[in-house]
C-alpha cells in the first residue's frame, strides 16, 4: 500500500516550493556563467571531449588516456614553445546533443584546441560548433563524411575508412585471393560506414559478395551469423564488429570449424581481441593503420610509456589520441606562434615525420581535407600476438 | 536441418545464462516483493571481484568461495539491511529507483574504479568441441545448460519440499498468515537475499567466460534476465528457466531466418505479447485482485 | 484559505524576469544547457502527469521523444514548416500514447513498467534500422530551427525564448488540466483506484488520457529538442534514458506540480555539478539517488511537507507534555 501524505499538491505555488525553483534558478545561472576559469597566460588550453561512458567508453577513454600521455609528455619537457599545456576533459555519455553542448563549453572556455570526440554521431555536432568558433578539432572518428563536409577545422588522427577499407579490399582481391565473400558488421555507425565502403570498394566482377550480415552492438551469440556466412559457401569472410564482439566472432568461427581465411581491420587483431579470442585469434589477417606491435622504434617507445602509465596494454584508440597531440606541436611550432587560424591553414598540407617529431609515431602527411595519409600494415596473428607480413607505404600525394 | 539444431542447441547454452540471471531476480520478487533493476549489475560485481582475486594470484575457485562470502554479506545481508528495508513499506516506486541508483552506482564505480575494458575470464569447462550429427556444441555450452537445469531444479526442489524452503513460499504468499503460523518472517526474508546473492554469483561463474568481464555487461544481461522472467512466469523457478531458453532459441532463430537487424525483436514482441495477456508468465498462475 | 495573491503574483514576476534576463548572463553553453534543462522539463512534466498524478509506472517517456524528434525532423527535411512540425509531432505521439496505453494499461503495476521498457527497446530498434526514414545508426543531420513571421529563430538566445515560452504554455495547459475535473480524476485514480472506480470513474479511460497527454508532451519535447541539437540519432532516445527521466520525476517528487522542474535540473544538470569528480560523477549521481530514496523517498518537494510535519508533530507532544504538567499540578502536584 502506498503511502501518501496530505500535500496540498495543486498548488501551484508553496512558499516553500517556490524558494526552491527561484534559488535552483539562480543558482544554475551562477554556476554556469562563473564556472569559466581564469586563463593563465603562459599556459595553452585544450579540451578533451570524449566518451566516457556509454557504448563508447572503451575507446573513448583510451584515447582520452593517449592525449594525457602527450600533453604530460610535452609539460614535462617544457611545453610548447614554453607554454605549458592545460586540459579538461568532459564526457559527451555517447550521446551527440551533450557533446553540442560541451563543445560549447570549451568554445565558451577559449581552447586553443579539442580533441573528440570519437564516436561518429558526435563528431559531426561538435564539428559544426568548432568550425563557427574557427578551432582546430582532432577527432578520432573513422566515419568517411567527416571531412567530406568542407570543414577546414577538422582534423583526423587516424585514417578515413574510405582510405583504409579500399587497402582490405585490394588485399582481399588480390593477395588473399577470395572470389566469394560474406561480410559480418556492426550496426552502428562505424561498422555500417565501413560496410558502405566495402560494397563500393570491391569490384563485382572480380569478388562477389556473397553475404552481408548485420550484427548488433554487445551481440553474445553469433551462431545464427556465422551460420548464414557458412551457408552462403564464402571462401573468406570480411568481419568489421568491436572488440569484444570480434572476439566472440573469432571463437564461434573457430568452434563451427571455419577454416577459410578471416581478414578485418585494425580492431579485428588488436592485442584485446587477442586475449580474449585467445587460440580462435591465430591466423587471422587484418589491415592496421596504427598497432603498438610495429616494428617501429617510437611505437614500441610509446607502448611501453603508455603500459607504465596505464598498467595496460593502448589499444589504436590511445595512438590516436597521443599522436594527434603532437601533431598539432608540430603545426604550432611550424607557424611560430599560438594563432588558432594559421595553425589550421598549416596543418593542411603539413608533413611531419617521426625523425622531428617521434610523438607522431610514424611520418604523416595531412592533406586539405583533414585526412591524414600514412603508411599502414597488413599483420597476421601469429602465436597470440601480432605479426608485420607486409608493409604499404603512404601512398603519394597527388595533388 | 542440422543448422537448425545447431541454432536451437546454441540458443538453449545462451538461453541457460539469461535463465541463470533471471532466477535471482524471480525469487527475490517473489518472496519479497523486491524488483531489483541492478539483477545484471548483481552478477557484473562478483565477477570482477573474482578477476580482482585472481589477479592478486588466487586460483579460480578460492576466488569463486571469497566472492561468494563476500556477496551474501553485501548483495544479501547488506542490501536488505540498508535499502530494502527501509523503502519498501513506501511502496515499489522508491525502492525501484533505489535499485536503479544503485545499479549506476555499481557500473560506474567498476568502470572508474577499475577499468572500462572487457576481461577474459577462465571457463570452468575446457576448450573441446564435440560434433555431434553435424551439430558443433561446446564442452561450455553443455557445462552452462547443465549447470542451469540442476541449480533451477535444485532450488525448487529447496522451495517445495524442504521446512525452510516451504516458510519461505508461505512468507511469500501470505506474510500476515505466515508469522501467525509462528514463521519467523525476517529470517525467511533474510534467507531470500541471501540465496540471491549466491544465485548471482554462481551466474557470474558461468556466465562471464562467453559474456566477458566489462562494467556494463549488466545492462544487456538484466534486460534479458527481466525478459525472461517476465516471458516464463515467476511464480516458480521453471519459469525462469523456460523464459530463458525461449530468448535464447528464439534470438538465434530469429537472426537466421527473420532478419539479423531484429533478432532481438522476436523476444520483445513475445515479451509485449505475455506481458499484455498472461503477465504472470506463461508458467504463471493469474494473480488474484486484493480488495 | 485563501492564497495570498499578492505574493504570489510578485513570486511570478520574479521568476519570468529572471527567465527573461538570464540568458544575458551566459555564455552559449549556459545557454544551451539552460534551453536543453526546460525541453527535459517539458517532457517531465509529461511523465509526471502519468506516473505522479495518474499512478502509474511508465518507463518509456524517452521512446516518444525519440518519436517527436524524429517525425519534427522528418518534416522539418520534408521542407515543411516548424509550426507544422511542432504540433504534428504532439499529435502523433498522443496518437501513439492511446495506442500503446490501451493494451499495456490493462496490466498493473510494475508490469507496466516492464511493458513500456520494451516498447522502449522495440522503437529503439526500429530507429536503428530503418534507415530509409530515420536514417539508421547515421541520424538525420542539417536539422533547421524555426523562423517566426520573418524573424529567424537560429540564433542561441532567440531559441532559448522559443523553448521557454512552450514551456510556459504547456506549464499554463498542463495547470489547467490538473484543476478540471479531469485532474481530479486522474489523483482518485492514484490515491484509490478502486473507489475511484466505485465512485463511477472509468479508470480505464483517465489512465488512457493520462498517458496520451504525457506522452504528447513528449512530442513536443522531442520536436524542439531536434531544432537544437539540430542532429538526432537513436542514442538520446534509448531505455537508459527513459530510466534517468523516471528518476528525474521520483527525484524531484511524484505528483508535485515543480516537481519536473527541480527532477530535470539535478538530471541535466548534474553532470555538470559533479565535474570535479571526473570519472566517478556518475557514481556519485547514483550514489545521491539511493540517499535520496532513503532520506526523502517521496521526493525532494517533499521537504517542507516533511517539515511542517515534524513541526506539528513536535507542537503536539509539547502540547500533550504540557497538558500532562497541568493535570499533575492540579492534582496537587503528586505523581
Amino acid at each position: 500500500m502506498t503511502k501518501h501524505t496530505q500535500a496540498p499538491r495543486l498548488h501551484f505555488f508553496s512558499s516553500n516550493s517556490i524558494k526552491l525553483a527561484i534559488t535552483s534558478l539562480i543558482s544554475i545561472t551562477l554556476a554556469c556563467s562563473l564556472s569559466t576559469p581564469a586563463q593563465a597566460a603562459d599556459s595553452v588550453k585544450l579540451a578533451s571531449i570524449v566518451e566516457l561512458t556509454g557504448s563508447g567508453a572503451t575507446a573513448g577513454t583510451n584515447f582520452k588516456n593517449g592525449v594525457n600521455l602527450a600533453i604530460k609528455e610535452i609539460n614535462a619537457a617544457g611545453g610548447i614553445m614554453g607554454k605549458k599545456i592545460e586540459t579538461t576533459v568532459m564526457d559527451t555519455q555517447s550521446n551527440p546533443g551533450i557533446a553540442k553542448g560541451l563543445t560549447k563549453k570549451a568554445i565558451d572556455d577559449d581552447v586553443f584546441a579539442v580533441f573528440g570526440p570519437v564516436f561518429s554521431g558526435s563528431i559531426i555536432v561538435s564539428m559544426a560548433e568548432t568550425r563557427r568558433a574557427e578551432i582546430p578539432n582532432f577527432t578520432g572518428g573513422e566515419a568517411a563524411d567527416i571531412t567530406m563536409q568542407g570543414n577546414p577545422y577538422i582534423f583526423r588522427t587516424s585514417f578515413t575508412q574510405s582510405i583504409a577499407i579500399p587497402k582490405v579490399a585490394n588485399y582481399i582481391r588480390r593477395i588473399a585471393l577470395i572470389k566469394n565473400l560474406a561480410i559480418i558488421y556492426v550496426n552502428n555507425d562505424f561498422g555500417k560506414g565501413g560496410n558502405d565502403v566495402m560494397l563500393k570498394s570491391l569490384d563485382p566482377s572480380k569478388t562477389k559478395i556473397v553475404a552481408d550480415i548485420s550484427t548488433d552492438p554487445g551481440q553474445i551469440d553469433f551462431s545464427a551469423a556465422i551460420l548464414k556466412a557458412k551457408q552462403s559457401n564464402a571462401d573468406g569472410i570480411f568481419v568489421y564488429v568491436n572488440e569484444e564482439e570480434s572476439a566472440r566472432i573469432l571463437r564461434e568461427l573457430k568452434k563451427q570449424g571455419w577454416n577459410k581465411p578471416i581478414v578485418g581491420e585494425t580492431t579485428l587483431t588488436g592485442q584485446k581481441v587477442i586475449d580474449l579470442a585467445g587460440d580462435a585469434a591465430n591466423g587471422v589477417r587484418a589491415h592496421v593503420g596504427l598497432t603498438v606491435d610495429a616494428p617501429n622504434p617510437a611505437i614500441r617507445a610509446f607502448k611501453a610509456k603508455f603500459e607504465k602509465e596505464y598498467k595496460y596494454t593502448s589499444d589504436h584508440n590511445g595512438m590516436k589520441g597521443y599522436s594527434g597531440v603532437y601533431i598539432l606541436k608540430a603545426a604550432i611550432e611550424k607557424v611560430g606562434k599560438f594563432d588558432r587560424k594559421a595553425v589550421a591553414a598549416a596543418l593542411h598540407g603539413i608533413k611531419i615525420s617521426t625523425a622531428a617529431q617521434p610523438g607522431v609515431l610514424m611520418d604523416v602527411e595531412i592533406d586539405n581535407k583533414g585526412d591524414l595519409n600514412r603508411a599502414s600494415f597488413m599483420v597476421e596473428v601469429k602465436n597470440g600476438k601480432q605479426e608485420v607480413i607486409l608493409e604499404l607505404p603512404m601512398i603519394p600525394t597527388q595533388h | 536441418m542440422t543448422d537448425f539444431f545447431q541454432l536451437v542447441f546454441s540458443g538453449l547454452a545462451t538461453g541457460s545464462i539469461y535463465a541463470l540471471t533471471a532466477l535471482g531476480f524471480t525469487l527475490l520478487w517473489q518472496a519479497s516483493g523486491t524488483v531489483n533493476f541492478a539483477t545484471g549489475e548483481f552478477v557484473m560485481l562478483p565477477a570482477f571481484s573474482m578477476l580482482a582475486f585472481m589477479s592478486l594470484g588466487l586460483p579460480l575457485l578460492a576466488s569463486f568461495g571469497i566472492t561468494m562470502l563476500l556477496s551474501i554479506l553485501v548483495l544479501g545481508w547488506g542490501f536488505k539491511r540498508v535499502i530494502v528495508d527501509p523503502l519498501i513499506r513506501h511502496g515499489m516506486m522508491p525502492l525501484i529507483v533505489a535499485t536503479i541508483g544503485l545499479s549506476m552506482m555499481m557500473r560506474n564505480g567498476v568502470r572508474a574504479g577499475y577499468s572500462a575494458e572487457a576481461f577474459s575470464f577462465p571457463s570452468l569447462f575446457s576448450d573441446s568441441i564435440f560434433t555431434i550429427a553435424g551439430i558443433r556444441i561446446s564442452a561450455s555450452d553443455f557445462g552452462t545448460f547443465g549447470f542451469a537445469i540442476v541449480i533451477i531444479f535444485g532450488v525448487q526442489m529447496f522451495i517445495q519440499k524442504t521446512v525452510t524452503g516451504r516458510a519461505m513460499q508461505a512468507v511469500a504468499q501470505n506474510t500476515e498468515s505466515a508469522t501467525v503460523l509462528g514463521i519467523n518472517v525476517k529470517r525467511m526474508v533474510l534467507y531470500t537475499f541471501a540465496i540471491n546473492a549466491i544465485l548471482a554469483t554462481t551466474a557470474a561463474l558461468l556466465v562471464t567466460p562467453v559474456y566477458l568481464a566489462k562494467f556494463d555487461m549488466g545492462s544487456g544481461l538484466g534486460f534479458k534476465a527481466f525478459l525472461a522472467a517476465i516471458i516464463g512466469g515467476f511464480s516458480n523457478s521453471r519459469g525462469a528457466l523456460l523464459g530463458g531458453l525461449i530468448i535464447g532459441v528464439s534470438e538465434n532463430l530469429a537472426g537466421a531466418y527473420v532478419s539479423p537487424a531484429y533478432k532481438d525483436g522476436v523476444a520483445l514482441a513475445l515479451f509485449m505479447v505475455v506481458i499484455l495477456f498472461k503477465p504472470t508468465g506463461l508458467l504463471g498462475k493469474t494473480i488474484e485482485r486484493k480488495v | 484559505m485563501t492564497t495570498p495573491t499578492k505574493r504570489n503574483t510578485a513570486i511570478t514576476v520574479v521568476i519570468t524576469a529572471c527567465a527573461l534576463i538570464v540568458p544575458h548572463f551566459l555564455k552559449s553553453y549556459g545557454l544551451y544547457l539552460l534551453t536543453y534543462w526546460l525541453i527535459y522539463v517539458i517532457c517531465t512534466m509529461g511523465l509526471n502527469l502519468i506516473v505522479g498524478y495518474a499512478g502509474q509506472k511508465a518507463l518509456g517517456q524517452a521512446a516518444f521523444l525519440g518519436i517527436g524528434a524524429y517525425t519534427s525532423a522528418i518534416l522539418l527535411k520534408a521542407g515543411y514548416s516548424f509550426w507544422l512540425a511542432l504540433p504534428a509531432s504532439g499529435a502523433l505521439c498522443f496518437l501513439m500514447g492511446i495506442l500503446v496505453g490501451f493494451p499495456a494499461l490493462r496490466v498493473q503495476m510494475v508490469y507496466l513498467a516492464f511493458a513500456t521498457m520494451g516498447f522502449s527497446e522495440l522503437l529503439s530498434l526500429v530507429m536503428r534500422n530503418e534507415e530509409w526514414l530515420t536514417g539508421g545508426t547515421f541520424g538525420i543531420s542539417d536539422i533547421p530551427r524555426p523562423s517566426l513571421l520573418g524573424i529567424s529563430l537560429d540564433g542561441n538566445v532567440a531559441y532559448y525564448y522559443l523553448v521557454l515560452t512552450c514551456t510556459v504554455i504547456i506549464s499554463l495547459l498542463l495547470w489547467g488540466i490538473l484543476r478540471s475535473p479531469w485532474g481530479k480524476a486522474f489523483t482518485a485514480l492514484r490515491d484509490n483506484p478502486i473507489r475511484a472506480e466505485s465512485l463511477g470513474i472509468d479508470i480505464q479511460r483517465y489512465t488512457l488520457l493520462a498517458f496520451a497527454i504525457g506522452s504528447a508532451f513528449a512530442g513536443i519535447a522531442g520536436a524542439l529538442f531536434a531544432s537544437l541539437v539540430q542532429f538526432i540519432e537513436p542514442s538520446p532516445f534509448n531505455t537508459q534514458i527513459s530510466i534517468m527521466m523516471y528518476l528525474m520525476v521520483v527525484i524531484g517528487g511524484p505528483g508535485y506540480f515543480l516537481g519536473p522542474v527541480i527532477g530535470a535540473a539535478i538530471g541535466v544538470l548534474a553532470p555538470e555539478a559533479l565535474r570535479f569528480a571526473e570519472g566517478w560523477y556518475l557514481f556519485l549521481f547514483g550514489a545521491i539517488v539511493v540517499g535520496l530514496m532513503l532520506w526523502l523517498p517521496n521526493g525532494l518537494l517533499s521537504i517542507p511537507v516533511l517539515l511542517r510535519e515534524k513541526r506539528l508533530a513536535r507542537e503536539e507532544s509539547s502540547a500533550r507534555a504540557n497538558f500532562r504538567s497541568l493535570a499533575t499540578t492540579k492534582n496537587g502536584g503528586a505523581r
